[in-house]
């Protein structure tokens, strides 16, 4: 679909990070109780960076864990073509502490409800909280919210937020696609 | 890791009847369930919507409990069917006793059958997916994919050009032959050895090797798998005796000792000890047996996942 606008480009995007671990650091202080987990696989990318800003800003020594959804999603069968599971690397128990779920864009809720059942496995946090750089508003089918966000986005229903990384396309940016 | 690709069949009929990708889809596949049956909660909701019928038609510990588990672990519900408590002794036919099951709303079927085909035979009656738990001295696809699945975790995660020997009694086996099938997919040189009264005479226009040879295959080998000596398959005497078999051909410490390079050891049980393989090599540090019966779980919940993912295109 073809690029109708850049929403942000890498610098704004550097500092929606930075602006996103200053918040993260006024509400957790330490880490000493909060453990970070990406949902695959957008969320793992954000997750990633966040981890390196606060690394930056001094904050280390945390539980970091990567979260696949694939065998929890609710559109096992009616999903547009086959799910290809990724990987899950948490390697602690989530008992009792505060969890910071990662993804990169809320859109319906779902991928969030299904990461909730899936961290539910890996025991009864004391929290949970959800950061997304992107916050489709008035696209939720559940009442799902994000405890912070980098950015909110008004779109269309035939219009897709995108946010794009270094690794995969070259630059940290994020763009709006659709039909012209 | 899996590629963006659906099993390209609605059955898991055999080794024979999937493609290279689709083994490797499963495989990868099964190692996100690995994972996932290491959690301090094993299940994932799935298949939740989805029953799933066991018809065992032939006596089975390892498989039987492991299918039900895989199913369990994916949320699905199951029903078990046991041929020597049914009406299968009342003389009813093998399509009604599953077309009876079926109109309970039974989703897939996990059967396990004496008679080689017995799957193709069902498969082309009904509309319910269909997996083979073991089909006479046919295959029995999902041990050599938990086979391979180990030998390839045991290996560092490449089949390609590796050298695995199958022991023992290859005639009557349905592992040997899926295990032939699989790996051959896979790209791994394969090997059969043991006494030449239990080697079919049709195995090399197979591609595989044969020898009767069993301490140059072991020294060959980067992995042996040994089969058991299927007493229960034999209306001849194929060997002179259990305790000659094990001097001529068993996988004995003594041999294992010998060879100047670590060879993984595997079997698909049941064992018997002292016959094909010594105690001091099943639960020695070379075996990975029990590594075997764990990814047995994890790879038939990749199978009952990619086949219930195929279901709503028919």
């Amino acid at each position: 679909m073809p690029v109708l606008r850049v929403i942000h480009d890498p610098d704004r995007f550097a500092l929606t990070i930075e602006r996103l671990c200053r918040h993260l650091i006024e509400e957790h202080g330490d880490f000493a109780n909060t453990c970070l987990v990406g949902i695959q696989t957008g969320g793992v990318q954000l997750a990633g960076r966040l981890r390196d800003k606060l690394t930056q800003m001094g904050v280390t020594g945390y539980d970091y864990g990567k979260l696949d959804i694939t065998f929890y999603r609710d559109d096992f069968r009616t999903a547009k073509g086959p799910l290809t599971p990724q990987q899950t690397e948490i390697d602690f128990l989530v008992e009792n502490k505060r969890v910071i779920l990662v993804d990169d864009v809320l859109y319906s809720g779902r991928t969030t409800l299904s990461a909730l059942t899936a961290l539910n496995h890996f025991g009864r946090p004391a929290q949970v909280e959800l950061l997304v750089m992107v916050d489709r508003r008035f696209r939720r089918s559940l009442p799902v919210k994000a405890n912070y966000r980098g950015i909110s986005v008004d779109s269309l229903h035939d219009e897709y937020v995108e946010v794009q990384w270094a690794e995969t396309h070259g630059q940290d940016q994020i763009i709006l696609t659709g039909s012209e | 890791m899996a590629s963006d690709q659906q099993l390209s069949t609605k059955h898991v009929l055999g080794i024979k009847y999937l493609t290279a990708a689709d083994v490797e889809l499963i495989l990868d596949t099964a190692l996100q369930f690995k994972e996932v049956i290491n959690r301090p909660i094993k299940k994932v909701p799935s298949l939740r919507d989805t029953t799933v019928a066991n018809l065992f038609f032939e006596n089975s510990t390892r498989t039987r409990i492991s299918f039900e588990l895989a199913e369990k672990r994916l949320s699905a519900d199951t029903v078990n069917f046991s041929a020597a408590s049914s009406s299968v002794k009342k003389g009813e036919t093998l399509l009604d006793t599953v077309n009876n099951i079926l109109a309970m709303k039974v989703d897939m079927v996990v059967m396990r059958h004496p008679a080689p085909g017995a799957h193709h035979f069902l498969a082309s009656k009904i509309d319910a997916s269909i997996v083979n738990a073991g089909d006479g001295t046919h295959e029995h696809p999902t041990q050599a994919l938990l086979d391979a699945f180990s030998m390839r975790d045991a290996l560092g995660g490449e089949l390609r050009g590796k050298k695995i020997c199958i022991f023992g009694d290859i005639t009557h086996s349905r592992v040997a032959l899926s295990n032939v099938f699989c790996l051959q997919k896979l790209g791994a040189k394969v090997r059969v050895c043991g006494p030449p009264t239990l080697i079919p005479r049709h195995m090399r226009s197979l591609g595989v090797e044969v020898s009767y040879n069993v301490d140059e295959s072991l020294a060959w080998c980067d992995v042996a798998n040994v089969l058991r000596i299927q007493l229960e398959r034999q209306d001849t005497k194929f060997i002179p005796s259990l305790r000659e078999y094990n001097r001529h051909f068993g996988i004995t410490r003594e041999r294992v000792d010998r060879l100047d390079k670590p060879v993984v050891i595997m079997h698909p049980g049941p064992i018997n000890r002292g016959v094909e393989i010594d105690t001091a090599v099943a639960d020695s540090e070379h075996s990975i047996i029990l590594e075997q019966v764990e990814n047995g779980v994890a790879v038939r919940m990749a199978v009952l996942y990619l086949l219930a993912a195929r279901r709503k295109e028919g």
